[in-house]
């Protein structure tokens, strides 16, 4: 019996503590609220804050504590808080100060324009142990509120952003383009490369999530705002070839086509996310009944070693899916997935258009196909990636 | 034995501190700034600072835990001082362990 650094650091995101047996879950995404106080032209969820029905029928704090209580037991080391807007929420510290005190490391995705003096206070005194992720949507008023819709929305965000910095709350900023903020990319790299813990360029949203409840008049609208593929691979090329090869390694170490199985994206004893009324799901944006859990009629336990697994086991018989999805070895890159199906199209196997178009858009980019080829027609997929790596 | 790990003292877990058991590994999370060094790292124990950390529980001098485990692994305490005096000194300087009055 004698060792030496008894004590080792587990990094964040390091999930190789485990190397036999993981935990049935290691994180839980929550969806606190649909309401958000902005009003977002591209945004996937909010409501408006004040929506009375949709306030009345949000777990409460005790039903959130108890839940994670329960993640706790079954090993989870991370929570999300996301939305909406989480910081709408009166009980948002409660809630986080139980998750912090079952030894649970936190990530916070919100617009900071809630944040006020004591939470930044508690944030920095409890430290979620994860950057707090702030959306931001422009440089200036103008460009921020056309996208906000919301009028003093840009003046409430610095201040809450300048609430974090006051408090040493470490925070990363993450930014959106869309046509309002299309022209400011320049000025907002160089100012998030000012904030403090900088490290490397923000991120962006540019493939835009169709609203996974289904309302056909704003994914129409959110449609009209996506980046289209040509300006994706312009915007990914900005700083150099870096995403490109990127985009070659992903093709060459995921393989060829992924035959009738829909769901590739999480292991088991991963995620799992939960809507604002108790519903669990396999993830934030798939919504099909057939796919979602209620936690009153159920627990927690039996969501993510019963339910899930079998889930996660579904496979497609669609003949468009499996011509296509089924044999195409671009799977790495593409971000066709069950939710996407389900939010565009009401289904979880149709082939998503836009994202099959962006895929293809980054092969050609990366010398694995030629302009017009379709990937699922490709026979020599393996060659195609090893010659290119 | 170490200079700064007095035998007869008693060591508890910090209450800035979570410890949590996952799937046999004890995993330590700090609750509040100042814990560790990075204020985004768990901390885990390896095989042996396990079997000494579930000790470390406010009731034993540092001289009864170091006995509770020659006697459990037959082996002699001059051997195990070195183990429980070095884990108590990283848990100390991390604020992991505090000394009871």
């Amino acid at each position: 019996m004698t060792g030496t650094a008894y004590v080792k650091k587990i990094r964040s995101g390091e999930a190789r503590l485990w190397p036999s047996r993981r935990p049935p879950l290691t994180r839980l995404d929550i969806e606190l609220t649909e309401r958000c106080n902005n009003d977002c032209i591209h945004c996937s969820v909010n409501r408006p804050a004040g929506d009375r029905e949709a306030r009345a029928r949000e777990w409460g704090a005790e039903s959130w504590k108890k839940l994670l209580d329960e993640a706790a037991a079954l090993g989870c080391l991370v929570v999300r808080l996301t939305g909406g807007e989480p910081l709408l929420r009166d009980d948002f510290g409660e809630i986080y100060i139980h998750a912090r005190r079952l030894g649970l490391r936190v990530m916070i995705f919100t617009n900071a324009a809630l944040m006020t003096p004591g939470l930044a206070r508690l944030l920095k005194d409890m430290p979620p142990l994860e950057a707090v992720e702030v959306s931001v949507y422009g440089m200036k008023e103008h460009t921020y509120e056309a996208v906000t819709r919301t009028p003093g929305s840009f003046d409430a965000f610095r201040r809450g952003l300048g609430l974090l910095r006051e408090h040493g709350v470490p925070f990363i900023v993450k930014g959106a383009v869309l046509p309002a903020t299309r022209g400011e990319m320049d000025e907002f790299e160089a100012w998030a490369a000012g904030l403090p813990g900088a490290a490397g360029l923000p991120s962006y949203a540019l493939l835009f999530d169709l609203r996974s409840r289904r309302d056909g008049r704003k994914n129409a609208l959110i449609s009209s705002l996506r980046t289209d593929a040509d300006e994706f691979v312009r915007v990914s090329r900005r700083h150099g070839e870096e995403a490109v090869g990127e985009w070659r390694d992903f093709c060459a170490r995921s393989g060829g086509g992924r035959g009738g199985r829909l769901f590739s994206c999480l292991p088991s004893g991963g995620s799992a996310a939960v809507d604002p009324y108790g519903r669990l799901q396999y993830c934030l944006g798939l919504r099909h009944p057939a796919t979602v859990y209620d936690l009153a009629a159920g627990s927690l336990r039996e969501a993510v070693t019963e339910f899930l697994p079998a889930v996660r086991d579904m496979r497609s018989a669609g003949p468009a899916y499996l011509e296509r999805c089924g044999r195409c070895f671009l799977k790495g890159l593409c971000e066709q997935c069950p939710a996407k199906s389900w939010a565009e199209h009401g289904t979880l196997d149709t082939p998503v258009e836009y994202f099959c178009g962006i895929a293809h858009a980054q092969a050609v980019a990366a010398g694995l196909l030629e302009p017009g080829e379709k990937a699922w027609a490709v026979t020599d997929e393996a060659a195609r990636t090893k010659r290119r790596r | 034995m170490s200079d700064k790990i007095d035998l007869d003292r008693i060591y508890a877990p910090s209450e800035d501190i979570v410890v949590r058991e996952i799937e046999g590994e004890i995993v330590i999370v700090p609750l509040v700034s100042g814990i560790g060094d990075m204020e985004d790292e768990l901390f885990t124990l390896n095989e042996t600072g396990r079997d000494i950390w579930n000790k470390i529980d406010g009731s034993r001098t540092v001289a009864a835990v170091i006995r509770e485990l020659a006697e459990e692994y037959e082996a002699p305490a001059g051997l195990l001082e070195g183990d429980v005096a070095g884990l108590l000194e990283e848990l100390l300087v991390r604020k992991m362990v505090v000394e009871k009055e």
